[in-house]
Parts: C-alpha cells; sequence; structure tokens
C-alpha cells in the first residue's frame, strides 16, 4: 500500500484552498452573526453597534466586547411573532414533510420495482425538475392557482364550482407547492434505499406464508428507515427556513421564521435582531442535522 | 441482485405516472401559456410569440440575465475548481486533522435555510466594507456551489478504483503525473457535470443573491420574483420557459457526460 500513502500527502495539500476557502466564507460570517446579534440597533451605516475597528486596539477591542447584550435574544424569547414564527415553521415543515413521505413513498418504490434500464430513464426524470429552477416551479404553480387560473376555469367549466374559488394564498397553496418543490428531495433517498434492497428476503417472507402487505410492513418499510430519515431530514430542514414558497402562496398573516428573519432585514432594517434570529434558527436545526450526519455515518459503516 | 423485489403492478405504474405527472404537469401549463396570445390566463387567444417580443425589448430583464450568466460562468468556474481539490483532499487524503470540520463545512449548505447563508455572508461583506455588485454575489455563490460539486466528484472518486493510481505510480509514475494521466480523465465528466450544476444552481438563486447583491446589479432570478410579486405577466412565462429550455439542454448534455462516464465502468454521481 506504498502507493497509497504516495498519494495521501498531495490530496491533502489540494484541499488547503477549499479548506481555507469555507473557512473565511463559510464559519467565518457565522462569527460576524453571532456578533451582530449581540449588538445594538441602531441609525446609522452599518446600522448596529458596536463596530470592531480592527486597528484599534486591544482595549477598544475589550470596551466594544463590553457593549455586547443579549437583549435581542431576550426580544425573541418574550415577542410572540417570533414565537409563533419558530413555531410555524416546525409544524409547517413537519406536516410537509409528512405528506411528502406518504406521497413520496409509493413513487419511489415503483421507481425500485422497475427494471434497470427503466429505472435510470425514472431517476432522469425526477431529477430534471430538480434543476429547474425553483421559482420558476412555484411560478408555474401561481398561473394554475390564481383567481382567473386555470383550475378556476377547468372547475368553472365542468360546472364543479359556480363561482371562482380563491386557491392561491391560502396554506394548502403552500403545502402544495413545498410539496412540489421538494418532491425530488424525498423521493431520491428513498429510491436509493429501496433500490438496493435485497429481493429474496420477500420471497423467503412470502414462502413462509407472509402476505405481501405485511412483508412490506415488517420487511420493506424497517429495511427502508435510513432512507425514510434521510429523506425527511433533507426536506425538513430547508423547508422550516423556506422563504419564498411562503411568500409567494400562503397567506400573508402566518410568517415562518424565514419570512420573519427576511421582514426584520429588508423591511425593518434591524440586522441585530434578524441575526439573533438566524442564531435560534440555527441551534434549532442543528439538532435535525447532527440527526442526519449520524445516519450517514451509520451507512457508511454499513457499506 | 438476483430477482427485483417483483415485477412492478399496476398499483406501482399508476403512483409512478401520477407522480411524474405532478412535477411536468405545471411546467408544460407554463410553457404552454407562454405562447398564448391573449394577456388574460383564461382566455386562449391562439398561438403567439409577441410575450417573447416584448421579453427582448425588456432591458432590465435582460441585463439581469446578463448579470446572471456572469455570475455563473465565473462563480461555476471557481466553484469546480475548488469543489474539484475539496473532493480530492476528502477522497483520498486519508484523514487528517480537521477533517471532520472540513466535510461538515462542505456539507452544511447542502441542506442549511439560504436566509442563514445569504444574511451571513452580507454581514460578513459589510463587515470588510466590500462593495456589493457582481463580485460579491459571484462569491457567495461560488462557496454555495462548490459544495455541490464537491458530493459530485467525491462520489466519482470513491467509486474509482484505486489499483489504477497505485499501478501507474508502481511503473514510476509521480503522484501528479498519475493524477493528472490516470485520474483525471477518468473523472472528468463527473468535474463537467459539476460545473454545469454550479451552473445551474448559481443561475436559479435568488435569496442569497438577495442578500449579497448590491442596488443597480439584480440577478434573473430577483427581477422574476419582484415581478411575480406584482401578479402574474405572460412575459413571465415566457421568460421562465427560456430558462427551462435552456436548464433542460444543460442537463441533457451532463447527463451524456456522465453516461459516458458510467458506461466505462463504476458507478458515477447520482445524476
Amino acid at each position: 500500500m506504498n502507493g497509497r500513502r504516495i498519494f495521501t500527502r498531495p490530496a491533502r495539500i489540494a484541499a488547503v484552498a477549499p479548506y481555507l476557502w469555507m473557512v473565511l466564507f463559510f464559519l467565518v460570517p457565522f462569527g460576524f452573526v453571532l456578533k451582530i446579534s449581540l449588538s445594538e440597533t441602531v441609525i446609522a451605516q452599518p446600522p448596529y453597534l458596536p463596530t470592531f475597528d480592527i486597528f484599534a486596539g486591544w482595549e477598544a477591542l475589550r470596551a466594544a466586547l463590553a457593549k455586547f447584550s443579549t437583549d435581542n435574544f431576550y426580544l425573541l424569547a418574550t415577542d410572540d411573532i417570533y414565537i409563533f414564527s419558530y413555531l410555524r415553521s416546525v409544524t409547517v415543515a413537519l406536516t410537509a414533510t409528512a405528506i411528502l413521505l406518504v406521497i413520496g413513498y409509493p413513487v419511489a418504490y415503483a421507481m425500485a420495482k422497475l427494471p434497470r434500464r427503466w429505472q435510470a430513464i425514472a431517476m432522469m426524470l425526477v431529477v430534471v425538475p430538480f434543476w429547474t429552477s425553483f421559482l420558476i416551479r412555484i411560478y408555474a404553480w401561481i398561473n394554475i392557482l390564481q383567481h382567473d387560473g386555470l383550475l378556476n376555469s377547468v372547475l368553472l367549466a365542468l360546472n364543479i364550482i359556480d363561482k371562482p374559488m380563491p386557491w392561491l394564498s391560502t396554506d394548502s397553496a403552500m403545502y402544495l407547492g413545498m410539496v412540489y418543490s421538494y418532491f425530488p428531495f424525498m423521493i431520491l433517498p428513498l429510491f436509493a434505499t429501496l433500490a438496493k434492497m435485497d429481493g429474496t428476503l420477500l420471497e423467503a417472507a412470502s414462502d413462509l406464508g407472509c402476505s405481501r402487505l405485511k412483508a412490506f410492513w415488517f420487511i420493506t418499510v424497517p429495511l427502508s428507515l435510513p432512507g425514510i430519515g434521510a429523506g425527511a431530514l433533507l426536506c425538513f430542514i430547508p423547508i422550516a427556513g423556506e422563504f419564498v414558497i411562503p411568500d409567494l402562496l400562503a397567506g400573508s398573516d402566518n410568517m415562518m421564521i424565514g419570512q420573519t428573519l427576511w421582514l426584520e432585514f429588508f423591511t425593518n432594517r434591524d440586522w441585530p435582531v434578524a441575526s439573533a434570529i438566524a442564531v435560534v434558527m440555527l441551534a434549532l436545526l442543528l439538532v435535525p442535522l447532527l440527526v442526519y450526519e449520524h445516519i450517514q455515518r451509520k451507512q457508511l459503516e454499513h457499506g | 441482485m438476483a430477482r427485483s423485489l417483483h415485477k412492478p403492478s399496476a398499483v406501482n405504474i399508476a403512483a409512478l405516472a401520477l407522480g411524474l405527472a405532478f412535477l411536468y404537469l405545471p411546467i408544460v401549463i407554463l410553457v404552454i401559456y407562454s405562447f398564448n396570445a391573449s394577456r388574460l390566463v383564461t382566455v386562449w387567444g391562439g398561438w403567439s410569440l409577441q410575450w417573447y417580443r416584448e421579453l427582448f425589448n425588456d432591458g432590465a430583464m435582460l441585463s439581469a440575465a446578463w448579470m446572471s450568466l456572469r455570475v455563473g460562468v465565473v462563480a461555476a468556474s471557481a466553484a469546480t475548481v475548488l469543489g474539484t481539490l475539496a473532493a480530492i483532499g476528502l477522497a483520498r487524503g486519508g484523514f487528517f486533522r480537521g477533517r471532520t470540520l472540513f466535510s461538515g463545512m462542505l456539507y452544511a449548505p447542502l441542506v442549511m435555510p439560504e436566509v442563514i447563508t445569504g444574511l451571513s455572508l452580507l454581514l460578513l461583506f459589510v463587515a470588510i466594507d466590500a462593495g456589493r455588485g457582481f463580485w460579491t454575489v459571484t462569491l457567495a455563490h461560488t462557496t454555495l456551489t462548490m459544495c455541490f460539486v464537491t458530493v459530485v466528484v467525491q462520489a466519482r472518486l470513491n467509486g474509482l478504483d484505486r489499483s489504477l493510481e497505485e499501478a501507474a505510480m508502481d511503473l514510476g509514475c509521480s503522484p501528479a503525473r498519475a493524477f493528472a494521466s490516470v485520474t483525471l480523465p477518468l473523472i472528468w465528466p463527473s468535474i463537467a457535470a459539476g460545473w454545469m450544476l454550479a451552473f445551474t444552481l448559481s443561475l436559479d438563486d435568488l435569496v442569497i443573491a438577495s442578500f449579497t447583491t448590491g442596488p443597480g446589479s439584480s440577478t434573473l432570478p430577483i427581477r422574476i420574483y419582484s415581478e411575480v410579486r406584482l401578479g402574474v405577466k405572460p412575459e413571465i412565462n415566457a421568460v421562465c420557459t427560456l430558462i427551462v429550455a435552456f436548464v433542460a439542454t444543460v442537463i441533457v448534455v451532463a447527463s451524456l457526460a456522465s453516461k459516458l462516464s458510467n458506461d466505462r465502468g463504476e458507478n458515477a454521481a447520482p445524476l
């Protein structure tokens, strides 16, 4: 294994540039978010205090640090607006993920049963919309759901309804948009585990007198748990932080936390509160992220 | 796999067909409406290209598209170099100090809500007093998309037969030479696919670009978004159709490249 050892060092050297890049543009920015979340809002440019002057020396830095306050976090914990936003995000993300699981599983299962050749084509067909702009996909639904949109026209023409229904700006429209946007995120991990499954286990089960439904419930479902976990988390985390979908499809009375952050930042120009929202959001999402990481490592160990 | 799970039943086929219809129907409807001569969505006024004509007279939309294309090309190229290097480090570097942090940083942006990534990058740019515009958006997109490139290229590297590289080195190749003449040609299709993925993601991004861009330099999604908020316009159907056509072309090329690499053996990235 001499060759492998020769290759290791250059590979590590290759990783130096991206490593530094990610530290500089991914890790360090969180330091700034944390710092500004502890700052005070002012009407100035930039709109927060204290600001650091890196060249002012240690004393100035200490004086600035002394001005840090946890007021923004206190606000988040006491103001109903923020608490409701977080709760709504979690509720919406859980509901959407559950719907995705229920409708995604049969599709992934059907894909796994296709012959090899067709599997590749089906996968391609699922991936293409995932690559197509999500903004366009949301917009496509606005075309259908709006007041004089396709859905109302069709329902009116079929005499199912006698006046146009307000589909847009409702929670149903938002859930539809979310399920639509994250559909491939759910299907792909499910399909990956289902396609790897050993079919002989099901044959053995049926040989031993197990009904197909029972075999599905006691063999297929437990074996696909890693895929269910991965798919659920891949959907749950980004949905919880969604901004665009609720903004374009849901009503404006119940905001998700991503929208609240956006509002604080762009409309109220309250950067410290926006940062504090981001810090708490990150802390809450770290839990499922770590679970996901754990699942992935387990999958890797099992090969 | 000896035999697959059983044969697909009628129920399975129906589920798959419904799922695919769900995915494609809204896009197909959008494309059809972009050729509608009538301004009203309910009224079909016959086929027409007038919304495309209006689109090409919309200066703001065209300059946004130009900005998006430039950002996409620069960001995707930088992301491909950095992401490929990162993938090499992760796939061939063994266990080094800080590896967990490194891979954590590379995987986190894949799932993290974009509002957080966007906000944190903006605060960095403000803190270092960088003028916001083309370069800040490009930098932000490079950071986000290199993570996707890493995943794609790393999957391919993990699937490669290492004995090929080792054989080259046993025969007297330096590691750099072995990499350039053995590894690189084998992972080339996934690098190309990574570039295209990075490019389409950059072209698609609204949230991060909104945070990191400055006044007067909006990207195409920002422009579309501000129009969409004001209601449905047939021009938007047209621009969306053009983007869909463009992305579809890119994907077909990327998947052909990926298929090419598949045909040479080994399982490639999930593309």
